[in-house]
């Protein structure tokens, strides 16, 4: 790529570590595309195979549908404003947005949950037919990341709090924000795909 | 590297604005895409498809440039690299999946 | 309270089964005594089961390579035995039931425990030297990669005496692999076992990717690094985008098998031939994963021992990036005859004969790097030749494979076996077996007996033609894949040659053993003083042998291809800093072993069905992860005196080395002190 002259061979006795983590955790991201895509091909093959069984018309409610896509894109916004707090410093408000994004996405979670429960209690769950199988494991793919990304959102709430924005919490909260996001586009895809295409 | 650990994970300087942008931008999108199919009953349903998708990949692009910061600087040219090679394989994998298991569909089943 | 476990699950009734297990069992008991006997519990955990350093960790790796390659042997010979024996009348000593675990097992093993292994072990070792850095990007993970992975191996050796392994093929294929026809662990333990495996894949190449493009020595550009580099590159690229479809894959049939879905069976909406479709979309860049850094160790080897710089590097970098690409659009050439109309087959017939030509650039390539070389015909050097000219037509017999009606009379025929069996052994085995004995010296810190090394090529040579040749006519001769017993009295005697091949091999195994055992009674004689046994040309051979645990005390500034040959021209190969820094070296730590361990519990929890003690053991992992997160203590320093007083030793050693002429390959000596 670029030239560089022995005399600034100094700065490369230390890695950066920040850069190294983000870029690793992208490459992971990458990786987790590639097994939402594999998830999702299955699902479209599978999206016609009803075995006698209910089918996307049947089962979706597209308004609550929408209802959870809010509360997923208004977390990412929350902890966009996140970010922005851990740009100035502001360990308080970093926190403040944190618990809002949590809470948006246990609504996500909660809705989703409540989903299952009912498609299950009808007889519809995932061992009904192909389809149900690979609608419960797509959505509940990306549900599961979720849950791992609230997790690990307490851990980080427990951590800044005791021990401040140091350069290894901030560099966390950077790689929780690529997660988090990457999760709300892989939703789009969910409803897009699922849902939506579902319905027609 | 008097940097914030922000910039030295490659992500530039977030503003409110782009956050502003990227969140209004990404609800218009989905409320399109939404419209399109509860309220498109009288549209032709290849119109339908297009309009979805297109909408979801419009939105894709916004939340990858306003929220991930995706763009076309220094430092970020890795993380388009990565990108770029997992997506155009990613397509490859699923448009000779799909096209292989419609065929085979078709003369198996 | 022990799920479906009991104690029927131990096969009493095999005699071939029980003391295999028994000879494990010995085994494991005497290697436990030795260790206690001679103290050294500590010195294993403190240095060894805790450490980050990837060179530690790259010498693990290669261990359990080769204790693995055993075992897969193993399982070869009791084929090779059974089938030399059971024609016409006779039918051998197993029965088809063990038979079919035998090959099921052989072939999971050889791939995941024996390939995967070898080649991120040699990747550990030489990657991070080669472009000048101290370590990976992340050594913890890279412990916890090693440690998934050795959990793995663990679960298919326990399959053993615990229960039985699967029958379905080391490919396991829908819907034999579904609960209906496959009722028991064995599916599970395959599954399981293969599962932790890939995470510790997936998690090394995300490693090495950030290793090779974020920390490279100032000056080492894209294309001046070295080609093992290149095709570890590509090799993890194919990693990164592949594992993850065999995750979702085998998380699939694991839902059906275990909650009941219908992803893959054959009733209420399953798509079988999905399973089939999703494996070999994994399954195909697999292959190439095992066999491009083997192609990059006899770039290495070739240059090296033929005293020039490779010919073409050019054309060798987008030769590889081209099978790189390649190899994602070829899979379907794995199940032509699963019934796809014939403009399918015909687009991933031509993707497959493609895919040939960029491998036959770097035959040549290698070729010319000989041609006005002055080769050195060292083991390395042999095992190159040895596979560029078995390779090739190994190859050929690919390039007729990859033309459908050509394949609709092979497909499944002992020709697919040898054909594939020529490119793993001849292609992947050859070039980590020299990959092997190159990087030996350089790892532990004297060089490995050289005849005993010339003893092991010849047998694997000879022994492999012997033993494959035969299975190419028997595939035009109609023989099938994976059978136990066969009426066809004709196959017979080409059987029992290959038997006679596998047991010429077996020798060429005892020369491997006897080669290690006698390189190290006699290793003070071999020391390795100058760090620079083969006159190399890249960065690992300006460390010391075995190296400083952090490899370089100044990072090097490159201006070349072969840095190393470029320093040495140059003068400045072995020149004295002015002064030393501090260095910070992340530390060993515990971790990455104890989550291994729970792995592997998880992984039998879940195959035998006890829900509890994998619920429990998946919060620890998760547990262990939180509290590795909160720490922020990983890394020590090596002070600067203290990183002096290493390097002045290893100058001691150079100048001793340069009075008593110990520089390899005749080059001016070195200007030290």
């Amino acid at each position: 790529m670029t030239t560089i002259d022995a005399s600034s061979a100094g700065e490369f006795e230390h890695p950066d570590t920040i850069a190294n983590q983000a870029y690793g955790f992208w490459l992971y991201i990458m990786s987790d595309l590639v097994l939402f895509g594999t998830v999702f091909s299955t699902y479209v093959v599978l999206s016609h195979n009803y075995a006698g069984g209910p089918t996307g018309k049947d089962l979706f409610h597209l308004p609550y549908t929408f209802g959870e896509t809010m509360f997923l894109l208004f977390s990412s916004a929350s902890y966009g404003l996140s970010m922005l707090a851990m740009q100035r410093n502001r360990k308080d408000q970093v926190l403040m947005w944190l618990f809002v994004t949590f809470l948006l996405g246990l609504g996500f979670i909660s809705m989703e949950i409540n989903e299952f429960y009912h498609m299950i209690l009808e007889g519809n769950g995932p061992e009904r037919s192909g389809f149900l199988s690979a609608f419960f494991t797509l959505v509940g793919t990306h549900g599961t990341h979720v849950t791992f990304g609230l997790l690990w959102m307490v851990v980080m709430m427990v951590q800044a709090a005791v021990k401040g924005l140091t350069p290894p919490v901030q560099s966390k909260l950077i790689r929780l924000s690529i997660f988090w996001h990457f999760l709300d586009i892989v939703w789009v895809g969910v409803f897009t795909i699922v849902y939506l295409m579902g319905v027609m | 590297m008097n940097q914030t650990p922000i910039e030295r994970a490659g992500a530039g300087r977030p503003s409110f604005k782009a956050y502003v942008t990227g969140f209004l931008l990404a609800i218009v999108l989905t409320v399109i895409s939404f419209a399109l199919v509860m309220k498109g009953g009288g549209l032709p349903y290849w119109a339908v498809l297009y309009g979805i998708f297109g909408a979801a990949v419009l939105q894709i692009l916004v939340h990858l440039h306003y929220f991930l910061h995706l763009d076309a600087s220094s430092a970020a040219r890795w993380n388009m690299l990565a990108l770029l090679i997992t997506l155009f394989i990613m397509l490859e994998f699923i448009g000779l999946t799909l096209w292989l298991m419609f065929d085979l569909h078709y003369r198996m089943m | 309270m022990f799920g479906k476990l009991s104690l029927s699950a131990i096969p009493y009734h095999s005699m071939i089964v029980m003391s295999a297990v028994g000879g494990a069992l010995l085994i494991t008991v005497v290697i436990l005594a030795l260790i206690t006997y001679y103290r050294k519990w500590t010195y294993l955990w403190k240095e060894w089961l805790t450490s980050v350093d990837h060179k530690r960790i790259g010498i693990m790796y290669i261990i359990l390579a080769l204790v693995m390659l055993l075992r897969g042997l193993s399982d070869a010979v009791l084929m090779r035995s059974q089938q030399a024996l059971a024609a016409g009348t006779s039918f051998g000593f197993l029965h088809a039931e063990h038979f079919d675990q035998i090959f099921s097992a052989h072939g999971t093993i050889m791939i995941v425990f024996v390939a995967m292994p070898f080649l991120v072990g040699l990747m550990n070792i030489a990657v991070p030297p080669q472009i000048g850095a101290r370590d990976v990007a992340f050594p913890f993970l890279n412990s916890v990669s090693l440690w998934l992975t050795v959990a793995g191996a663990f679960l298919v050796m326990v399959s053993l005496g615990i229960g039985e392994f699967s029958k379905a093929g080391w490919s396991g294929y829908a819907p034999l692999t579904e609960l209906p026809y496959s009722p028991g662990t064995g599916v599970d333990y395959w599954i399981w076992s293969f599962q932790i495996a890939g995470i510790g894949s997936l998690l090394t190449s995300i490693n090495f990717l950030v290793t090779i493009l974020k920390m490279r020595a100032p000056g080492m550009t894209l294309m001046r690094m070295p080609i093992f580099v290149w095709t570890a590159l590509c090799t993890l690229v194919l990693m990164i985008l592949a594992f993850p479809v065999l995750t979702a894959a085998l998380a699939m049939l694991t839902l059906d098998r275990y909650l009941g879905m219908h992803f893959f069976t054959n009733n209420l909406g399953g798509n079988m031939m999905m399973y089939t479709n999703l494996f070999w979309l994994w399954g195909h860049p697999e292959v190439y994963i095992v066999v491009l850094p083997a192609f990059g160790v006899f770039s290495e080897v070739t240059a090296t021992f033929s005293g020039k710089r490779l010919f073409n590097y050019t054309s060798m970098v987008f030769a590889t990036i081209a099978i790189m690409f390649l190899s994602f659009t070829v899979w379907l050439h794995h199940f032509f005859t699963m019934g796809a109309s014939p403009g399918v087959n015909i687009f991933f017939g031509i993707t497959t004969m493609l895919i040939a030509i960029p491998t036959g650039v770097k035959v040549f390539n290698w070729l010319f790097t000989m041609f006005r070389g002055r080769v050195r015909f060292t083991s390395p050097m042999l095992w190159t030749i040895g596979f560029i000219l078995t390779f090739s037509i190994g190859g050929m017999a690919g390039v007729l494979l990859a033309c459908p009606p050509a394949d609709y009379v092979l497909h499944n025929s002992l020709f697919l076996i040898a054909h594939f069996h020529t490119m793993l052994i001849t292609g992947s085995l050859f070039g980590y077996f020299a990959g092997y004995y190159y990087w030996f010296p350089k790892a532990i810190g004297f060089t490995l007996d050289e005849k005993w090394g010339k003893g092991a090529f010849w047998c694997w040579l000879i022994g492999f033609y012997l033993a494959f040749a035969p299975l190419y006519i028997l595939g035009f001769m109609g023989m099938p894949r994976r059978m136990y017993h066969y009426e066809n009295l004709a196959w017979h005697p080409w059987l029992i040659v290959a038997a006679i091949g596998l047991a010429v091999i077996l020798i060429g195994i005892v020369c491997l053993v006897v080669q290690l055992i006698t390189s190290i009674r006699h290793r003070q004689a071999a020391r390795d003083l100058t760090g620079d046994p083969w006159d190399g040309r890249t960065l690992e051979w300006a460390m010391s042998s075995p190296p400083a645990v952090y490899n370089f005390a100044k990072t090097p500034v490159v201006h070349d291809i072969d840095a190393f040959t470029d320093m040495k021209e140059k003068g400045v190969a072995y020149q004295k800093p002015e002064k030393y820094d501090d260095i910070h070296m992340p530390k060993n730590t515990g971790a990455g072993f104890v989550n291994g361990v729970l792995s592997f519990i998880f992984g039998f929890a879940m195959v035998w069905h006890i829900w509890w003690l994998a619920i429990l053991c998946a919060l620890g992992m998760l547990l262990l992860v939180i509290v590795r997160s909160t720490d922020d203590d990983i890394e020590y320093t090596v002070p600067a005196a203290e990183v002096e007083r290493i390097e002045n030793l290893h100058y001691r050693q150079l100048a001793s080395a340069a009075a008593t002429s110990r520089f390899a390959g005749g080059g001016s000596v070195p200007e030290i002190l």
